[in-house]
């Protein structure tokens, strides 16, 4: 019966408590978890909207082609017209 | 049944009534996690979308951009030589000639010439662009100066005897005035007496 006894004081002493002190701890750390997870959703719809204009870098790709084209013209252009430099001795 | 077992099966129940409230708010947890994680993933599998085709489509610009440095710097270097070529750059932008020429290392050990005091064959050169450009070949004012495909040969056939330092003395001008020893327009009545007209009656 003394054990019985000692039994029910370690319960109620220790084990109730340290029962309910972790599956605090663990409610705690599954209840921070959702505003981080909830932070991140809007930062990648943030990320996502910003990248709206990724679709203009193929308008950029296009004109950056024509403009060394120009620029690829110009200079053959140029290289008929001035004369080169002369070579130093 | 003894004081004891009933205090055990209170304390037993307990803990299980804690497990169950822990356990369940737990859960609702997980789900609201589950529930954020699914607009997470949504919105990186947007980026993931939108951002695919910018790897080959920035690495095809750099290629051209690189091809357009290789070219302006190879032109440069060709007509203005290396040294006249940092000193160019670096009297459009002050402090640039140290950084060099990407295609020619050698250009960072140049000491950039003061390009408003040597350069000068470059500028005529450009400037004489303008009524000497290929473009000019179907001038109604008649043929270009220069032949695009001779055109060393055509510029230099426009001194050649090389080009001259000064401009050809010219005639003196002409001297002018009353004590002039030569005068224009000489007049037939000067020295004789003043003509009278005749008197009105």
């Amino acid at each position: 019966m003394t054990l019985w006894w000692i039994g029910d004081i370690v319960l109620l002493i220790v084990v109730i408590p340290l029962a309910a002190y972790l599956l605090h701890r663990v409610f705690s750390a599954a209840k921070s978890i959702d505003p981080s997870v909830k932070e991140i959703a809007h930062v990648a719809e943030a990320g996502s909207k910003d990248l709206d204009a990724v679709p203009l870098l193929l308008t950029t790709q296009d004109q950056v082609r024509q403009t060394v084209a120009g620029v690829a013209g110009y200079g053959a252009s140029l290289d008929v017209i001035v004369d080169d430099a002369e070579v130093a001795a | 049944m003894s004081g004891a077992a009933v205090v055990m099966i209170v304390a037993v129940v307990l803990i299980v009534l804690a497990l169950v409230v822990y356990l369940v708010g737990v859960i609702l947890q997980l789900r609201k996690i589950t529930a954020g994680l699914d607009q997470v993933i949504a919105g990186v599998s947007q980026i993931l979308e939108k951002t695919r085709p910018v790897n080959d489509v920035v690495k095809d610009i750099n290629e051209q951009l690189d091809a357009g440095v290789d070219l302006l710097e190879g032109l440069l270097v060709k007509k203005a030589g290396l040294v006249d070529a940092m000193g160019l750059i670096d009297g459009l932008y002050p402090g640039a000639a140290a950084q060099g020429l990407r295609n020619f290392p050698e250009s960072k050990d140049i000491d950039a010439p003061r390009i408003g005091e040597v350069y000068t064959k470059g500028t005529l050169t450009l400037a004489r662009l303008g009524r000497e450009a290929p473009i000019a070949a179907a001038s109604p004012n008649g043929p270009a100066i220069r032949n695009p495909a001779y055109a060393t040969a055509s510029s230099r056939r426009l001194y050649p005897g090389g080009r001259p330092l000064e401009p050809e003395p010219l005639p003196r001008s002409p001297v002018i005035g009353t004590d002039a020893p030569v005068q224009y327009e000489q007049r037939e009545d000067i020295g004789k007496p003043r003509k009278r007209m005749p008197s009105k009656s």
